[in-house]
């Protein structure tokens, strides 16, 4: 961290740099200043600088929100460092504040004596109205806590590209990479990813490229000779020791999410039939996907969420894997048609990428409010498989297992992803698909030896019987079906087995669930902290700080919510008490309290943004406080 | 071609599922099943490649009906099912039976989108102008003034026309028949199977219970011909008893009249010839409605078009032979690095 009681005490390595184990960097400016991509380039070198990192994309909903308003603010926060990194950081060490407005909305989160780059040549009177600041913040004593790099970066990057002959827009338009060259200076990171990123990224118009090349040195080269306070802004961050060694690149939730549905769709041996309607922040998944024609993938944007899900079942049904993604409010369309593939049993994988509800909510903004819509958010009793990823990397395991067990069982899965997991990004270790073992599923050819309604008597699965297959016609539907013909069948025994047998079917998935295990921590004790999802990384450095401390206290993180690992009731069994934090009003713990019949304690937060670690670590003081 | 004496030729009972029919005694989806198993056998089709898909109404109960496989899936949702089945597996030949709620009030959405992109099915629009299987309320077809449960003072809504709608929407095949005019019915369903694309079928049907006689204007034995045109391609739009009336384009505005042969000097060559690829005159004969105009059956508009899940395919196996990239290489692509044991 830069930022410490005493800054002397930081050593210097060989090249007068300060040594950190870690920082925390917000790049922050307006919806049009390309914040973005400055936040996913830094994110990529440092990568290739071998650090541990989380990232934190952070924007608005609208496109292009009014210019140098606070509610147009886009922002991308990293935390990169030697040491295990396990969130995007609560507090950070540096603000990259392209307009005062990016000021004004991202002060708070500074730590005292932290550093701030800012460009003056936006701070006119116009943009510190907007921003409603009464007086110019750089001149008054509002930035007295910190220490203030003030820079004409718009001047500057002007002069940088003056070679280029472009328009004084496009022009500025370049200013964000002369930041993020002034930035890479200050902590020693490499160019070139970037330059080659330009490269390819504006091959049509090499100008543009080269402008930004240009705007991306000049930043450099003034960090590295202008005249600062020896050593203050200059840093070093080593590579982290614990990284296994292999090919790595970057991955968002979201890529990962639609690599594993490819790579799943190929272990089942089934072609990808992929149906979505566009929704934030569900939508990258789509376009992934859709870029993959070439691996014989069908990607459809259909007319509405329910055309979607509901190709989706018809593709299922004709022998292709299905698969819908959405976010909250597209899953409620859906859930009807769930309903049907739950009940003709057929397999369907939906993607959940949450966001902050009810309603449109803050589509933008990350949340966990949709875990009782997965679970219960069906008419009827209508039981569906339901998993979540921890991280943008865990999207990857997520999706092939959703494949599995779909294809297995012959039922829906759904998969439960966030906001913040899908557009964050982290270093990944390319897996190498070729040694993963296929799950191909046995599709009957012929009606010899089969019959549609004859179930498996381990896993209560009905074949995949598909139309084409000579011998084997039948109807089937929504309607109740008899449990010995698969006709309709309106028998009251009837319905109470085939709900039974649905319910079985479901919750028998758990012999192929991972038994749960301890993220850290003893197995038993005064304390454990329950989490799911996006959670995973505040919780872990939470439990992580305070065991380092001395407390007592254990972290779980369940990635079946349902069916849940079997031994998750008498793991559970061995601490006196249990919490529960979740970016939501309360909803596993609900599910705990509910299945397990112990006293559960909920810690929620709905702010749109993640948990910060100090708040997970005050609930856990609180507890065992209370345990006394 | 098939050889007889090898494999006898299917009769339509060979389309008949072993499910005891629910319908209504003298339902007209009695007279359709019939017509649609008789053209089934008619044109050689294969149960096991056969798919009916149907949401939820009367109509909808129709693929159980059938010896085929058969989908009876969700409320309005029929053509996004089948269209997610074509998506799997274009070679299906898929039947999309459904009723005016089903298709035009809770399916609205997705039956315009199916017809715009062209989908290779067959879509049977069954049309009682009233909701059957809940008992008698106003449809999106019902006549203003309807009196039903939910509008007991009379409906005030204006109905909708089911082949307009699909012409609006894109459709390249239009077609309409009666459900008691068997004949003429296998005739239009053998040609909707033969046709490419969305082949949209609008079938007047009797709901004896809730709404008899409602195409009775047209339908009864002393009104069909002076109140029914069947349309044919390439002949003369002559209807009425003995052909002695025909249509023509009204000589002072863009619009049909019906004329008498012999009369004010109107001969048969005045009369306008059908031509099922004119989407302006398929647009005029689907928008003619009683009591001044017959009701236009048979193939009211039939024109090629791309197919939408042939045109993807295209584009999926150009884009699959162009690339040798396999996932392995995606997961690849963009900047990678090498973490050794001591970088």
């Amino acid at each position: 961290m830069i930022v410490t009681d005493s800054p002397t005490e930081i050593p210097l390595n060989e090249n007068g740099r300060q040594t950190l184990d870690s920082a925390v960097i917000r790049f922050a400016g307006d919806s049009g200043d390309g914040m973005q991509i400055t936040g996913g380039q830094f994110t990529l070198a440092t990568a290739v600088a071998l650090n541990n990192l989380s990232t934190f994309p952070d924007y608005p909903s609208e496109i292009r929100a009014p210019t140098g308003t606070t509610f147009g603010v886009s922002s991308f926060q990293i935390n990169f460092g030697s040491r295990v990194v396990k969130t995007s950081g609560d507090e950070f060490d540096v603000l990259v504040a392209m307009n005062p407005a990016a000021l004004k909305v991202e002060l708070h989160g500074l730590k005292t004596g932290a550093i701030i780059l800012v460009d003056t040549g936006s701070f006119q009177d116009r943009n510190l109205h907007r921003a409603g600041y009464g007086s110019n913040p750089l001149e008054d004593d509002t930035l007295s806590a910190y220490r203030v790099i003030a820079l004409d970066i718009a001047q500057l990057t002007l002069d940088a590209v003056t070679p280029f002959g472009l328009s004084k827009k496009e022009a500025l338009r370049c200013k964000n990479f002369w930041a993020l060259g002034f930035i890479y200076w200050m902590f020693e990171r490499d160019r070139q990813p970037t330059l080659d990123w330009l490269k390819t990224k504006f091959a049509k118009r090499p100008e543009i490229a080269e402008a930004n090349s240009a705007a991306l040195n000049a930043g450099h080269a003034l960090a590295e000779t202008m005249e600062m306070a020896e050593g203050l802004y200059q840093f070093s961050v080593p590579r982290a020791p614990d990284i296994q060694p292999g090919l790595y690149r970057t991955v968002t939730g979201a890529e990962a999410m639609a690599w594993g549905l490819a790579v799943g769709a190929k272990l089942a041996d089934l072609k990808l039939v992929f149906c979505s309607y566009p929704i934030t922040p569900a939508s990258p998944i789509l376009h992934t996907l859709s870029h993959m024609v070439e691996q014989d993938i069908v990607s459809f944007q259909a007319e509405d969420e329910i055309a979607a899900v509901c190709a989706a079942i018809g593709a299922s049904y004709a022998g292709a894997l299905g698969v819908t993604s959405s976010s909250g409010p597209g899953i409620a369309l859906k859930a009807e048609a769930i309903g049907l593939a739950v009940s003709i049993e057929h397999p369907l994988v939906i993607i959940n990428t949450q966001r902050a509800g009810p309603s449109t909510g803050l589509p933008t903004k990350t949340e966990q409010s949709d875990l009782l819509q997965a679970l219960y958010g069906r008419n009827g009793d209508c039981p569906v498989v339901v998993i979540a990823a921890r991280s943008p990397s865990d999207c990857f395991e997520m999706a092939i297992e959703a494949c599995h067990i779909a294809t297995k069982y012959m039922t829906p899965v759904m998969v439960l992803s966030d906001g913040y997991i899908g557009n964050a990004s982290e270093p990944w270790l390319i897996p190498d698909i070729d040694a993963l073992d296929s799950f191909a599923v046995d599709i009957p050819t012929s009606g010899e030896g089969h019959d549609h309604s004859e179930r498996d008597d381990e896993t209560l699965a009905r074949p995949w019987v598909i139309p084409g297959t000579p011998g084997l016609e039948h109807r089937t539907g929504g309607l109740e079906k008899s449990f010995e013909t698969g006709e309709i069948s309106y028998d009251p025994d009837n319905h109470q087995k085939m709900t039974d047998v649905r319910a079985d079917k479901v919750k028998g998935v758990v012999r192929d669930i991972e038994d749960q295990t301890v993220e850290v921590g003893a197995d038993s004790g005064p304390l454990v902290v329950v989490g799911w999802g996006s959670t995973y990384g505040p919780i872990n450095r939470a439990v992580s700080n305070l065991i380092d401390e001395g407390l007592s206290v254990s972290h779980v993180h369940v990635r079946n919510i349902w069916p849940m690992p079997k031994n998750l009731e008498s793991l559970l069994s061995g601490f006196q008490r249990v919490l529960v934090p979740e970016l939501n009003d309360g909803q596993f713990v609900k599910v705990l309290r509910d299945q397990f019949l112990i006293d559960a304690q909920a810690l929620n937060k709905v702010s749109g943004q993640p948990f910060k670690i100090s708040e997970i670590e005050d609930a856990i003081r609180a507890q065992l406080e209370a345990a006394q | 071609m098939t050889n007889p004496s090898q494999a006898p030729k299917p009769t339509a009972k060979d389309f008949a599922s072993s499910q005891e029919v629910r319908w209504c005694p003298g339902c007209g989806d009695y007279a359709i099943v019939k017509a649609v198993q008789r053209t089934l056998a008619d044109v050689e089709a294969k149960t096991e490649n056969t798919v009916f898909v149907s949401g939820i109404g009367c109509a909808s109960r129709l693929p159980y009906y059938m010896a085929t496989y058969g989908l009876h899936a969700i409320h309005g949702r029929a053509p996004a099912i089948a269209t997610g089945i074509k998506l799997a597996n274009p070679e299906l030949d898929v039947w999309v039976v459904s009723g005016d709620g089903d298709a035009l009030a809770i399916g609205g959405n997705h039956f315009i989108h199916l017809v715009r992109r062209n989908v290779d099915v067959q879509f049977l629009l069954f049309n009682n102008e009233v909701y059957g299987l809940t008992k008698g309320q106003f449809s999106p077809t019902s006549r203003a003034g309807t009196k039903s449960p939910s509008s007991p003072l009379g409906c005030v809504e204006n109905p909708m026309s089911a082949a307009q709608l699909a012409l609006g929407a894109g459709a390249y095949f239009v077609a309409r028949g009666v459900d008691t005019a068997q004949k003429q019915l296998t005739k239009t369903l053998t040609r909707a199977y033969e046709f490419t694309g969305t082949a949209f079928v609008e079938i007047f049907q009797n709901c004896i219970v809730f709404n008899d006689g409602a195409f009775a204007g047209f339908t009864d034995k002393d009104k069909s011909a002076e109140m029914q045109i069947h349309v044919e391609h390439g002949q003369p739009l002559l209807f009425g008893n003995d052909n002695a009336k025909g249509l023509r384009i009204r000589p002072d505005a863009l619009e049909l009249e019906v004329v008498t042969i012999g009369e004010n000097g109107i001969s048969e060559s005045d009369v306008l010839v059908h031509d099922e690829t004119n989407k302006a005159l398929a647009t005029l004969l689907a928008a003619m409605s009683e009591p001044d105009f017959p009701v236009a059956m048979g193939i009211l508009y039939c024109q090629s078009g791309p197919t939408f899940e042939v045109e993807l395919r295209k584009k999926v196996k150009k884009a699959t032979s162009e690339s040798t990239k396999s996932l392995a290489d995606i997961l690849h692509q963009g900047h990678t690095w090498t973490v050794t044991e001591d970088t």
